[in-house]
């Protein structure tokens, strides 16, 4: 698949990128709001819309924004899109807004959001940064229903409010409180690993993930991974300058550890 | 000077005990209050220990056999723990819960973690605790053929009288292995003759839940009042074979202390001003996890060593 093309955006965020299973980002949503499929589907759709159009403004407005203060501008982006979409749910799906309350104001501090502004949106061209968004979005999606599914089954005997486990299955309420999400967290992550490890084993490894560090986002331990960019043409100047932003910062660094050395002295 | 020495690498003393045989005399050490359990509760309770135990051996063999390619059962850790958690249920629980908490003592809490010695928490507690979340009904009905009502630590919680000899006999309600105080206190000396346990956390333990609940307990140093707290509910089951566990207690001596008047204090707390009678289990666990903690700040100085680190050449 062509790197930054639409379907190879959405490939990265569902399977290879996925932002729960395989970037460990947004836990917080992850393991508050799944206590069933529904509510992890609403969680996952709604983060969806706001970062689908937020990496689409934010890589509009790239060049505009200085590298100096682009967190809180990405921060007031991703704030109005949060209201609008709290504001919509509100007027439109009251239930689903009732049953994610607090989490979908939290939606602005979610770091998948500010990790794909940061890491893909703010160095990208239009397009592809939107189906970064929605990619990175179903991954989202698909991780927080499934997660929710099996605490909704195994909590309650229930999938999506439908009773499927017969009466005499007593619900294990912990899969239902803030316990049950870790163990069901970390066993559906063992088992995307297993299937990983199984199709490498096969011959038939996934790609390499897009972002240009190792494949193993777990156990990486790159500080420098806000400053690495995607490879492309239209970018290159914008690369560039921001490299060269972070030499001085660097080198300013380096002397003031100088200074501070010879202070002791 | 024809002899040679022979040379080998360290540790030059070694112990004699092993894994299976303290887990053994641990067994041995159970087997009253479990006989008095099977006594006192009926045939149904010699089901619930054999099954549990057969949930934790037979987790243990599986991932042996399949996940881990090393077969540890034969250290009878798991034994243990099933037995333990047996302990730790009421009698009437559904034969399938008392499995699943076996195999989540074992699976979750200490296979995940790396096997024995390596569990962060007590698998037969933290199994108990994950079924008093999962089904808090069935884990708390205590209504059996022998004994119907409260337990004595809830009656005495509602500020009944209750009989402090039954109580420490064993004669009442409650999960299979804490009633009777007699049975636990003689395998506990048993332990604490072979040199398996000693009183460092049991003392501390039981004599800082004492002055806690003397002084906030809202009846003074009342005997009768002390004597039921001390007798109800799993502290003494707690205190000798649980807060004891080689792998989730301090190594420091200094820690022991610690972690005994820690547990005293949270059972204290938990029992008094929490919402239900009993608090030994949660109180427990929270110690555990605060076990790497103690050991950081107690850890002693080595020889030829200042307090405070390593002394700097100027």
């Amino acid at each position: 698949m062509k790197v930054n093309s639409a379907g190879e955006r959405l490939y990265n965020g569902i399977v290879k990128e996925n932002p729960t299973f395989v970037l460990m980002l947004g836990m917080c949503p992850t393991l508050a709001i799944t206590t069933s499929a529904v509510n992890g589907l609403g969680m996952g759709l709604t983060t969806m819309v706001v970062l689908a159009l937020s990496n689409l403004i934010i890589s509009l407005l790239r060049n505009i924004i200085p590298n100096r203060v682009r967190i809180p501008a990405f921060i007031v982006i991703i704030a109005s899109f949060v209201t609008a979409v709290q504001l919509l749910l509100e007027a439109y799906i009251p239930f689903l807004n009732k049953a994610l309350g607090m989490y979908i104001p939290l939606i602005v501090v979610n770091c998948i959001i500010l990790g794909r502004a940061e890491s893909y949106a703010y160095s990208n061209t239009p397009l592809p940064s939107f189906f970064d968004g929605v990619g990175m979005g179903v991954g989202f999606t698909f991780a927080l229903t499934c997660i929710g599914a099996v605490r909704e089954l195994l909590g309650a005997g229930e999938l999506f409010g439908f009773e499927l486990l017969p009466d005499s299955f007593e619900p294990i309420r912990i899969f239902g409180q803030a316990p049950g999400a870790f163990f069901v967290l970390a066993a559906l992550v063992a088992l995307q690993n297993y299937i990983k490890n199984a199709r490498k084993k096969a011959g038939k490894p996934y790609e390499k993930i897009g972002s240009g560090c190792t494949e193993d986002c777990m156990n990486c331990s790159d500080t420098n991974c806000g400053k690495r960019f995607y490879d492309t043409a239209d970018t290159a100047g914008t690369k560039k300058q921001l490299q060269e932003t972070g030499k001085a910062q660097d080198k300013a660094a380096a002397t003031e550890t100088i200074d501070g050395k010879k202070g002791e002295k | 000077m024809g002899e040679l020495y022979k040379v080998s690498s360290n540790p030059h003393i070694r112990s004699r005990s092993t894994t299976s045989g303290l887990m053994l005399a641990v067994i041995i050490a159970l087997m009253p209050a479990a006989g008095y359990g099977v006594y006192n509760f009926g045939i149904r309770a010699l089901a619930v220990i054999l099954v549990t135990i057969a949930s934790t051996v037979l987790t243990e063999f599986l991932l042996g056999k399949f996940v881990f390619q090393k077969m540890t059962i034969t250290d009878l850790s798991s034994v243990v723990t099933g037995l333990l958690l047996a302990l730790n249920l009421p009698v009437a629980i559904p034969l399938w819960m008392a499995a699943l908490g076996g195999v989540f003592a074992v699976l979750v809490v200490k296979m995940l973690f790396g096997g024995l010695g390596q569990n962060f928490m007590n698998p037969a507690l933290a199994g108990r605790c994950f079924l008093l979340l999962s089904f808090p009904t069935a884990m708390t009905a205590f209504d059996c053929d022998t004994y119907t009502g409260a337990t004595p630590l809830a009656a005495l919680k509602a500020g009944e009288q209750v009989n402090v000899l039954d109580m420490f006999l064993g004669h009442t309600a409650g999960t299979i292995g804490e009633t009777s105080v007699v049975a636990l206190l003689a395998g506990a000396c048993f332990l604490l003759l072979l040199g398996v346990i000693d009183l460092r956390i049991p003392g501390s333990y039981i004599v800082s839940f004492v002055l806690f609940t003397a002084i906030f307990g809202g009846h003074g140093f009342a005997p009768d009042y002390l004597a039921a707290q001390l007798s109800g509910g799993g502290l003494i089951l707690g205190a000798f074979f649980m807060a004891t566990d080689y792998v989730t207690r301090p190594i420091t001596i200094k820690g022991q202390y610690i972690f005994g008047i820690f547990l005293g204090l949270m059972t204290g707390i938990f029992r008094i001003f929490g919402p239900g009678a009993e608090g030994v289990s949660y109180a427990i666990i929270l110690g555990n996890l605060i076990v790497p903690l103690i050991e950081k700040y107690t850890q002693p100085v080595a020889f030829g060593i200042r307090k405070g680190g390593i002394r700097r050449e100027k």
